[in-house]
């Protein structure tokens, strides 16, 4: 038990490159997309026009340390 | 099998989410309402009257926080599950919620806070607006470099681990990540814009606040990913010596 977290784990499986990378393309797009919406949107760049967004998660966008307005 | 982790990652980030939004709400939005509250004076002394609100106080400390604090833990939860597929049995030899444990708390580091310590968080009405561009910029830049810098420290240090052993091959990638992102903190401009007179503990407990809110989201998520993974493997391979997993 000591010992479990150094040693090779055989029995976890490793994921093999060519099925990590569609999904690691597609997802990670897409999550790094609702960041930026999250995070940055109608700040100093809109996709979305308008401010109905940065207020809606404007307490949110400043307290995880966001520029905001 | 990377659509499951993905699954698992979202949901440990959805509960993660609201760990933290409850964190936030009780330590988070009274320093939010000071700089509120700042503001509303700075107003009251030009004899400006408040403007219309789009979206009314009420919900944006409470479910516009909630939404976005979801929305960003959703974020960090795929995106730990997506670098856990890339490293596990790879990079890191690990048990796997010993390896989630460890992704989680490098992730904090450096993605909340070595740019929090270039560029931490302000409250309302302590930074410029007009600056808005220049400080998206530099945080976004802030940011970008230093996962750069940790990916460049991970592929020196593997090669380091491998000749002068797994203790100081660690702390070397380590030191070379500090350096590389203590250059790219020192070239980076200055933003120094909170007014002369903005409540200091208002400013100190947002700041905290802010660190406190992205520790309690990353720990969870790194402990309960580790729990789901670990769950999982038991459940759906069962391996024969199982205890050792884990």
């Amino acid at each position: 038990m000591a010992q479990g977290a150094s040693l090779p784990v055989a029995s976890v499986p490793v994921v093999p490159v060519r099925e990590l990378v569609p999904w690691a393309v597609f997802a990670g797009v897409i999550l790094l997309a609702l960041l930026y919406l999250v995070g940055l949107d109608q700040g100093a760049t809109s996709v979305f026009s308008g401010s109905m967004l940065h207020e809606f998660v404007h307490d949110g966008r400043h307290l995880l340390g966001f520029p905001c307005h | 099998m990377v659509r499951t982790l993905l699954v698992r990652g979202m949901i440990a980030g959805v509960v993660a989410a609201v760990l933290a939004f409850a964190f936030a709400w009780l330590f988070g939005e009274p320093a939010l309402d000071g700089g509120i509250a700042y503001e509303g004076a700075l107003a009251a002394a030009a004899g400006e009257t408040g403007g219309e609100e789009l979206v009314s106080r009420g919900v944006q400390s409470t479910v516009g926080l909630l939404v976005a604090l979801l929305i960003y833990g959703i974020v960090v939860g795929g995106v730990l599950a997506l670098v856990y597929a890339g490293v596990q049995g790879r990079l890191l030899r690990l048990a796997p919620r010993a390896t989630a444990g460890v992704l989680a708390l490098i992730g904090y580091v450096v993605v909340v806070l070595v740019p929090f310590l270039k560029y931490p968080s302000n409250p309302p009405a302590s930074s410029a607006d007009d600056t808005i561009g220049l400080r998206s910029g530099t945080f976004v830049f802030m940011l970008l470099l230093s996962v750069v810098a940790a990916v460049v420290a991970v592929a020196v240090g593997r090669r380091l681990v491998e000749r002068f052993g797994t203790w100081n091959g660690v702390l070397a990638g380590a030191a070379v990540y500090v350096v590389l992102v203590g250059v790219v903190a020192a070239l980076l401009p200055v933003v120094s814009e909170t007014p002369a007179d903005f409540p200091a503990v208002v400013l100190y407990n947002f700041r905290v606040a802010t660190l406190g809110i992205h520790a309690v989201l990353w720990t969870a998520v790194g402990l309960l990913f580790g729990l789901f993974v670990t769950r999982g493997l038991r459940s759906s391979e069962r391996p024969s010596a199982g205890a050792g997993v884990g």
